[in-house]
């Protein structure tokens, strides 16, 4: 690497004509000129606009529900519980959409109006009456696993990795357990031993736009929900589900979204917008205010974590034990798994005991955020490897990579790594320039950590369009949250040789693609990577084919090259790409190829942070001086958009690391639901973030990618906090790390 | 769905007629960026108003006028950018511009009001410290005519201030400041814009002609009591002495410390704020030495 200053690098290390180039993104004009719809601007004709009525209580049983008043308020059209969903049994994801009985968080949905305007909404849901019994609520996992804890859902037992489920009442919905080697034997092998205790609070994803749902029940029974969402697929399957009609009567409509995170898969209010519809027979739409974004769709989980570490005095890990208990929210269902996999991942220990819990608390439930569990994760054990490296008088990177994992090694749920990055992200971070630079003054500090994420597959649908001027349209069915239209049109175009210009990618309705799973997990790039190039490749053949009986010859004396078909036999025999789409409908008809497929083999990815602060030593404030992120993500389609990737996961691990937290009060509501006080970092709170994309292609994807969307979340909440300890001699071990528990006021 | 009525008036006589009509019911609107919030989340905080009576049409409202002799009048409903961007008053009042640029965020400046600021009479209102260092007075008019009123008696408590619901605030007016006049605000958010301060301090120091000795100091807190605290204390702790004197600043610091009267909440505990009053005391005052010498200092 070069000495010079460079905000971001890109080690590549194989080179496309269009792959890893950086063109404008195709939906780029309509976003900076604000013709992109989104969810919130789409409008029917005849809408009503519907409002939820919410729960004020953490945890009450309802003795019942009146809402005489609201539905003869003038402008009222209907009013939904959960009575209207008829005879169908009571599930959690239905109770989670409206409760019944009881309400198990402030914010929890009871009931929703529809009416001529959301005013008028608004004060309808005012007047219904609610007789409540309130009972004692648990917010963190620390109340909720208590002897005589109050119980949230009466049916619930631990089940444990084998599926045998516990006796007596409970609030912990899961245990898991991965054990491999001996541990006692492996810390009996260490020369040091070090157990520490961590907590953290429970954060928003924070996306800009909030939730957003204009449902249709059609008079011929049919539902079309138009929102924006991460998922159509899986908010088509889940609808239907909820409302107990089948699958193919459901078609999702998804508009542009204004950030997901990972939170924008649940069906949320949409099912009580079709209740309303369907009484109505209006289409109706239902937009969150930011209060109940944050206090009912879906944050992710506060946790508990004690590790303990083994290692030999020449930095050999021998033995790792550790105990995860993370909030599931109201229902199970949080990512503790997650957490359990990438806690030990970026090192090979042989030697390991993992215990799990998945543990209902008296919150809104948990979902999906930017490779979730991991952050938890790595907050604990990156902050004990700095120690464990300080104790040992090493380089914390060095230790990182003496026992850094690599192909064959095993994860601790006993998956054998792939070819893995973790080991050159860890050199590309000591030979960079920060990690050299000295800091200038007291009160400084530098951290580093390194985390991993497992990445995700699966399906993916895709066909393609040759126009007759060469270009080709493109049609997918990924929300597109990240530039994946840009990244998927761009692999198109480097296996047919045109520009990426030249492709026309759309995101369409569940009923003009198939089958396509949610933009999560950082799947898109590289599942509907492998499936447009399976695409293009069948247009590709298609084209040899055409020309082939055009000139009456065989199509394996043929190739195309930059866009150009021409046999490899006769000279003369030449044709461009775009001069054969001209003649297609009068040489045999159109030309569409497609592929669709499950994919697998996302390869996981590894991140490493360098973070610099400043703490200000009587208030306990922190500056972020200079950050640097690494990535390992195969190959950068668009190192624009990755770098991006990047720099969103480590501001987001920043904010979790400082400020964020649901801020409860005594009766389990949440204090702090507006984005003045949820403080995410703002643009004066941070430097640039500069990147380095690190590049070890991924063996199961024909460009070598990696998902780059989550994993650089997890390092900057340790990394920060190791810094904090470089700048103060103090170990932070819980989240946030407010100020003033920096400047050490307990109080 | 509920109507609200506006009205535009062009006089101060108007604003009073509709004042009295009203009553409780009608709120003057300076910026707005305040009101605007409570009518739609929180109508119920300002007596659920039917009336907004918009105070950017009344020139008493809108003077924004300086001279070496009469010092600073400050109509109720300038904005914030008006002041900061006047060079003069930039130049003068170093410390009333600590507040106006960080009050909101920009776009929240270029209507929010130093006058509705502290009508809105928050406790955490990020120029009322810097009023009451400045020995601010405010010109109030009713039915009955005009009264004046020392800035640290007009807030009475939490969103409470003396303003009769007939009566409306027309101006601010700022002593000229002295040579050897200096002052300063510091609040601290745990983020470095858009907050609501978790304690903030206002502080002012007049020098002798030789800037050898402290002739009079103010120091005033904000987020740490039901209304802004004037702390007579930390003024007793720093008359008489030189603002060389570290251990008079330490005392003024301790001063605003017991002053202090905060409540736990989401910003931040009882103990933290007042040990945040002690440091940002120290720090305020240092300041407005500096500037009472002449100098400057980095703001950010």
């Amino acid at each position: 690497m070069t000495t010079a200053y460079e905000p971001n690098v890109v080690l590549s290390t194989k080179e496309y004509d269009v792959v890893g180039t950086r063109p404008i993104r195709h939906d780029g004009v309509d976003k900076v000129t604000g013709a992109a719809k989104y969810g919130a601007d789409f409008y029917a004709s005849n809408m009503l606009f519907a409002k939820v009525l919410r729960s004020p209580h953490a945890h009450a049983r309802i003795k019942s529900i009146d809402t005489t008043d609201a539905e003869s308020l003038e402008g009222v059209r209907a009013v939904v519980t959960s009575k209207d969903f008829g005879n169908l049994p009571w599930t959690y994801e239905r109770d989670q959409v409206m409760a019944s009985h009881k309400v198990l968080y402030k914010g929890h949905p009871i009931a929703g109006v529809a009416a001529i305007n959301s005013h008028i909404a608004d004060h309808a849901i005012s007047l219904i009456k609610v007789e409540y019994e309130c009972l004692a609520s648990v917010a963190t996992v620390h109340e909720a696993m208590k002897e005589n804890a109050p119980i949230l859902l009466d049916d619930l037992r631990t089940e444990d990795d084998l599926g045998n489920n516990s006796e007596s009442n409970t609030n912990v919905a899961k245990h898991i357990q991965y054990s491999t080697g001996d541990i006692e034997k492996g810390f009996n092998q260490a020369d040091l031993i070090v157990e520490r205790e961590f907590n953290t609070a429970t954060v928003h994803q924070g996306y800009i736009e909030p939730s957003n749902f204009t449902v249709n029940w059609n008079q011929d029974g049919r539902l079309h929900i138009w929102l924006s969402s991460q998922g159509p697929f899986e908010i088509r399957g889940d609808a239907a589900k909820v409302l107990g009609i089948p699958v193919s009567n459901v078609k999702v409509t998804p508009m542009e979204i204004g950030g997901g995170f990972g939170a924008k898969f649940s069906v949320f209010s949409s099912p009580i917008a079709a209740l309303l519809s369907k009484k109505t027979g209006h289409p109706v739409k239902v937009v969150n205010t930011r209060t109940e974004e944050f206090e009912s769709s879906t944050p992710t989980p506060g946790s508990y974590l004690k590790v303990k570490i083994g290692i030999t005095k020449s930095g050999q890990i021998t033995s790792g034990q550790a105990y995860l208990a993370y909030e599931a929210g109201a229902y199970p269902g949080s990512p503790v798994g997650g957490g359990a996999n990438c806690l030990f991942a970026p090192y090979d220990i042989p030697n390991q005991l993992i215990d799990g819990y998945d543990v209902v608390v008296n919150k809104p439930k948990t979902g999906a955020y930017r490779a979730p569990g991991s952050p938890n994760a790595a907050f604990a054990i990156e902050s004990i490897v700095d120690e464990l490296a300080e104790k040992l008088g090493m380089d914390p990177l060095n230790l990182r990579l003496m026992n850094a994992s690599k192909s064959g090694t095993r994860r601790s749920d006993g998956v054998k790594f792939p070819r893995i990055g973790c080991i050159e992200v860890i050199e590309a971070m000591k030979s960079h320039p920060h990690y050299s630079t000295p800091l200038k003054g007291p009160n400084q500090g530098r951290g580093i950590a390194i985390g991993y994420w497992m990445n995700g597959a699966g399906e993916s649908s895709i066909t393609l369009t040759v126009h007759p001027d060469g270009h080709i349209n493109l049609v997918e069915g990924s929300a597109d949250i990240g530039g994946s239209r840009a990244s998927i049109s761009m692999m198109a175009a480097e296996v047919l040789g045109i520009p990426a210009e030249s492709v026309h990618p759309s995101v369409v309705d569940t009923d003009s693609v198939g089958y396509t799973s949610g933009t999560g997990g950082s799947s898109v790039t590289h599942k509907a990577g492998i499936v447009v190039y399976q695409a293009a490749s069948d247009v590709k053949l298609q084209l040899l084919d055409r020309a082939a009986s055009i000139w009456g010859t065989d199509s394996n004396s043929l190739e195309m090259n930059n866009g150009v078909i021409s046999s490899t036999s006769n000279h003369n025999l030449k044709i461009s790409f775009e001069d054969l789409a001209a003649q297609l409908n009068d040489t045999g008809g159109p030309i569409v190829g497609r592929a669709a497929l499950t994919t697998r083999g996302p390869g996981g990815a590894f991140a490493g942070h360098i973070i610099d602060v400043e703490v200000d030593p009587e208030t306990g404030k922190v500056a972020i001086l200079r950050c640097t992120a690494f990535q390992d993500c195969g190959k950068a389609i668009h190192p624009s958009y990755v770098e991006g990737q990047m720099q969103g996961g480590t501001v987001q691990g920043i904010g979790w690391a400082l400020n964020e937290e649901y801020f409860m009060n005594e009766d389990g509501s949440m204090a702090n639901g507006t984005f003045l006080d949820y403080r995410m970092p703002l643009a004066l709170d941070l430097p640039m973030i500069d990147t380095v994309i690190v590049e070890v292609a991924n063996p199961d994807h024909p460009f070598g990618v990696r998902g780059v969307g989550e994993v650089s979340i997890a390092p900057p909440l340790p990394a920060v906090a190791n810094a904090v300890y470089g700048a103060t001699g103090i170990r932070m071990n819980r989240l946030p790390m407010t100020p003033a528990s920096i400047a050490n006021i307990t109080k | 769905m509920k109507w609200i009525d506006f009205a535009n008036p062009t006089t101060l006589d108007e604003a009073i007629r509709l004042l009295s009509e009203h009553g409780e019911k009608a709120r003057v609107m300076a910026g707005g960026t305040d009101l605007i919030v409570q009518l739609r989340v929180s109508p119920e905080r300002i007596g659920n108003a039917d009336l907004v009576i918009d105070g950017k049409g009344i020139p008493e409202l809108n003077e924004i006028s300086f001279s070496k002799e009469e010092g600073l009048t400050l109509g109720a409903s300038v904005p914030c950018y008006k002041i900061y961007q006047n060079p003069t008053i930039a130049e003068t009042y170093p410390g009333l511009i600590d507040s106006a640029s960080l009050i909101g965020g920009i776009q929240i400046q270029g209507r929010a009001s130093i006058g509705g600021n502290l009508c809105n009479g928050t406790p955490s209102a990020d120029s009322i410290p810097t009023l009451i260092a400045h020995n601010v007075v405010c010109k109030i008019v009713g039915p009955g005519g005009t009264r004046e009123v020392d800035v640290e008696d007009f807030c009475t408590g939490p969103s409470r201030t003396i303003l009769e619901p007939n009566e409306l605030l027309v101006s601010l007016h700022f002593p000229a400041p002295p040579k050897g006049f200096g002052a300063r605000y510091i609040r601290f958010i745990p983020r470095n814009e858009m907050d609501i301060a978790v304690a903030g301090v206002g502080a002012s120091v007049q020098l002798d002609e030789k800037n050898s000795v402290i002739k009079s100091a103010r120091v005033a807190l904000a987020s740490v009591g039901p209304t802004p605290i004037l702390v007579n204390e930390a003024t007793s702790a720093l008359v008489g002495k030189s603002p060389e004197d570290e251990s008079a600043i330490s005392k003024a610091g301790q001063a605003a410390k017991s002053a202090a009267t905060p409540i736990n909440d989401m910003r931040g505990t009882v103990e933290y704020r007042k040990h945040l009053c002690d440091v940002l005391t120290r720090r305020a005052l240092n300041a407005a030495i500096t500037r009472a010498k002449g100098g400057t200092i980095d703001v950010h």
